[in-house]
């Protein structure tokens, strides 16, 4: 083949390979009604994950999110204030992917995700000098652990604790 | 490198410094007559131990003293990228984002809003490093 068509089918094949995989992550998140997001939300990373990981939404219910999301002005001390449209983009996201509405094990009276039923029983066997480690610093920050945080991954088997850590027996 | 030329039109291209500057010149016309953007006002300002927020008391709690390298939030542990130009071609290109930050950092650190003046001088600073 000419170094001509070579390019051209190599070409191709980047275009409709990337068209394939943008399609086929719309169809899939349109008819899929996973309550786990197949793709990173882009306006959440960024408004949500400049100061700390952008948690998945799934970690909270709705009524939780909804509190947290009408106090963004004094958001654990910080000013997190959006836009109304972003504001509401977001909520939008958060209605569609949250951990339900109202299910008790992902419910937080003071909008921490650490105060959660499913995080304490999750992390039952972290020991409580782990939390204040130098590299932790904070339960905030799960990238300390869970090393695919930012891409979303918390998969027990991808831990990786930070040295001298070491988990309590059951 | 032919082949490496055919993906190029999925990559994006990275913006060059000129848009901060772009930004500056507006900071500095909103800031009034009179106005010249001074490095070392900002460099003053940015250091500046404001103590309004025990956490954040200065912009350098979370950018640090060398804003040309990585930053980390005081409070999360989260690593911030770089804020000069410099060393990151990202920041300063879009009026909206550093308006909204220089919104919620000035009232958390300094505990107003910023001037425009301040944010012509604190941006001049962070163009001077190279």
């Amino acid at each position: 083949m000419k170094i001509e068509t070579k390019r051209f089918v190599f070409d191709i094949s980047v275009w409709t390979t990337s068209l394939c995989l943008a399609l086929g992550v719309l169809i899939h998140d349109a008819v899929a009604g996973s309550k786990v997001p197949t793709t990173l939300h882009a306006q959440w990373m960024t408004e949500c994950g400049s100061c700390h990981v952008a948690y998945p939404p799934q970690m909270l219910d709705l009524p939780s999110w909804r509190r947290l999301m009408s106090g963004l002005d004094k958001h654990f001390g910080s000013d997190a204030s959006l836009d109304e449209p972003a504001r509401r983009e977001l909520l939008t996201y958060l209605e569609r992917y949250s951990g339900g509405r109202g299910s008790g094990r992902y419910a937080a009276a003071d909008g921490r995700i650490t105060s959660t039923a499913w995080f304490r029983d999750a992390h039952d066997e972290v020991p409580a000098t782990a939390w204040r480690h130098p590299s932790v610093r904070s339960a905030a920050n799960c990238a300390a652990c869970h090393p695919g945080a930012e891409a979303g991954d918390y998969a027990e088997r991808n831990l990786r604790l930070p040295r001298g850590i070491r988990m309590m027996e059951d | 490198m032919k082949r490496l030329l055919c993906i190029l039109p999925i990559i994006a291209l990275p913006a060059a410094a000129e848009p901060a500057r772009d930004m500056l010149v507006r900071y500095a016309a909103e800031a009034g007559p009179g106005f010249s953007p001074s490095a070392e006002r900002g460099r003053q300002f940015y250091h500046r131990q404001f103590g309004v927020s025990a956490d954040m008391p200065a912009c350098a709690s979370c950018h640090t003293d060398r804003p040309g390298g990585q930053g980390q939030h005081a409070i999360t542990g989260k690593r911030i990228a770089p804020l000069a130009p410099a060393a990151n071609s990202e920041r300063f290109t879009r009026s909206d984002k550093t308006e909204k930050w220089f919104r919620r950092n000035c009232k958390e650190v300094v505990g107003r809003a910023c001037t425009a003046a301040e944010k012509g001088d604190v941006l001049a600073f962070l163009l001077s490093i190279k």
